[in-house]
């Protein structure tokens, strides 16, 4: 009954869009992308994009040995490392706090955390530059209800970051948590009435029981989480356009910057660049994940 | 008993700082410019006015803008739901060479910066003569990797048996998938249309480059260019703005928020 050929004729109609659209917008930017960062290409050549000068490795080389992209690849690395620990913290104890606790209302606290998820960031950040502003802002006027006086948090080399990386969180850790509480509502509740016949309190119960279960999850959400945050962007570009001094500039934004300024084959370089530290990091996330 | 208080007082707590900000914006559309600028900042505006709405509205072309959103938004949409159950369909259900290869490669994309295609993107946009056009919005998006993923993994899930039964029927291939299979896969369509709609209704980046008239221009890039430009210091109207930008998005995530969280919790995924 079942015809080879004709299951095939029809694979091939079902896939033929995607592929082709795969193709022209994906794929294809893909491979040009790679082929780009090894010319000169410039905005000029915006017409003609293949009447360009291979130059080899000179855009990598110029991308490593530039200040700045130095730099950027620094604040990315500062706002990946500080950044996907608090997110996934906030995620977890937002996770534990609804499945464990929280059994009235859990539904409106679960949509309530996700809303900055589904948040326009230019939207976010309008509403941010005020929740930020030095004199009247809603945090600095918090702040003063205890005698702090807070710094204007965007213009300070210090505090800039620290603000991009608490407003990450605060957008971002309601996807996390989603993912944690599908993985706590999958370990059965035996797990921790045996812990407590035991004689185990609930940090007790949380560390040694529930957290060991948990690590597939902890581990595939800090590599999606740690995969976007690399790609760190749309924080610096709306609010701090990378400065105070270049102190929230990413390697995206630079990246982006050099597009800009109408140096492509430079700026497909710095892309690929982060694009290899991205596959290495997913690629030792697999090999975790397998071990398991 | 004595341990549930306080944690309801934390989720509260936490709830608190998470809608503040938004409570904030929503309050402040509706004050005036004078007293958005006071020190210390009021909560509720002293004299309520629509004025900002009504800027935002009549001067600024904030409905035009509005419509550009939804249309992008309704094709993309669209375009992601036709095409991801066909070729999500065809990669679980089907047999046919390259299959394997075909979703590795959907799966390497999801690890692609969008910086990497960005350049070459915006070239090949430009030559095709597609620069400042809804196609040239819409159709890098009509496809995504993620919606892909999402959909053959629900159709994995579905019996093999429906097919063989349409097919001893003397139903045709493409017509078990769409008069038997792709019914059932309603729940992942759901989740699928509202993520896909959301995603390009804030979609920020590739407009702001690809709109460069203002009878292009979306929600969130002319709220970004109102914000940089000489309305920067209007901030009643940056909130109304805002408010435009977000209230829609938050009202379908309110009520269809069931299907998003599901279709997190399938794939992992935002």
């Amino acid at each position: 009954m079942r015809s080879h050929r004709r299951e095939t004729t029809a694979a091939w109609i079902l896939v033929l869009p995607f592929v082709v659209l795969f193709l022209a917008f994906t794929a294809g930017p893909v491979l040009g992308s790679f082929g780009m960062s090894f010319t000169d290409i410039k905005q000029r050549d915006l017409r003609t994009p293949f009447a360009v000068n291979g130059v080899g490795l000179d855009n990598y080389l110029k991308a490593l040995s530039d200040e700045t992209f130095r730099k950027a690849a620094f604040n990315t690395a500062y706002f990946v490392l500080i950044g996907v620990p608090l997110t996934l913290v906030v995620a977890l104890a937002a996770a534990v706090l609804l499945d464990r606790g929280v059994k009235r209302f859990q539904g409106l606290f679960k949509v309530g955390y996700y809303l900055p998820v589904v948040t326009s960031i230019v939207a976010i950040a309008v509403i941010w530059r005020f929740v930020l502003a030095p004199e009247a802002g809603l945090l600095n006027t918090v702040l003063g209800w205890f005698g702090v006086d807070g710094p204007n948090w965007l213009a300070s080399k210090t505090w800039a970051m620290p603000s991009l990386i608490a407003m990450a969180v605060w957008r971002n850790f309601g996807s996390a948590m989603i993912i944690f509480l599908a993985g706590l509502q999958g370990i059965p509740q035996t797990v921790e009435e045996a812990g407590q016949i035991d004689g185990a309190g609930p940090w007790q119960r949380f560390r040694y029981l529930i957290l060991p279960l948990l690590r597939p999850t902890v581990l595939f959400t800090s590599v999606t989480t740690g995969i976007g945050y690399l790609q760190f962007f749309e924080e610096p570009f709306v609010m701090t356009q990378g400065g105070p001094l270049n102190s929230t500039i990413s390697v995206s934004m630079y990246t982006y910057q050099q597009f800009g300024f109408g140096n492509y084959g430079l700026a497909t370089s710095m892309a690929y660049l982060l694009f290899v530290v991205i596959a290495v990091i997913t690629f030792i996330q697999f090999r975790l994940l397998r071990e398991k | 008993m004595r341990r549930t208080w306080w944690i309801y007082l934390i989720a509260v707590l936490g709830l608190v700082a998470v809608a503040a900000p938004f409570v904030w914006m929503l309050l402040g559309s509706f004050k005036t410019q004078g007293e958005l600028l006071r020190v210390p900042p009021t909560w509720l505006p002293e004299a309520p006015t629509t004025q900002n709405y009504d800027d935002l509205f009549g001067k600024a072309n904030f409905p035009r803008y509005f419509f550009n959103s939804t249309v992008v938004a309704l094709v993309v949409t669209a375009g992601n739901l036709v095409f991801c159950s066909m070729i999500g369909y065809a990669l679980a259900k089907l047999r046919f060479r390259g299959r394997n290869a075909l979703f590795v490669l959907v799966l390497a994309t999801l690890m692609v910066p969008g910086m990497v295609t960005f350049v070459p993107l915006f070239v090949f946009v430009t030559n095709a003569g597609l620069a400042n056009s809804y196609p040239g919005l819409i159709l890098p998006f009509l496809v995504s990797p993620f919606g892909v993923f999402l959909m053959r993994q629900f159709f994995s899930g579905l019996p093999d048996d429906l097919m063989d039964a349409g097919r001893v029927d003397g139903t045709s291939e493409l017509g078990i998938f769409a008069r038997i299979m792709l019914p059932l896969t309603r729940p992942a369509l759901a989740t699928l249309g509202i993520l896909t709609f959301l995603g390009s209704w804030n979609n920020f980046l590739w407009p702001l480059v690809i709109a460069q008239t203002e009878d292009k221009y979306t929600l969130p890039v002319a709220l970004a260019l109102y914000s940089t430009g000489q309305n920067a210091q209007n901030y009643g109207l940056l909130m109304a703005g805002a408010v435009v930008v977000v209230v829609p998005v938050l009202v379908m995530f309110v009520v269809f928020q069931r299907h998003v969280t599901r279709g997190i919790a399938i794939t992992g995924l935002k």
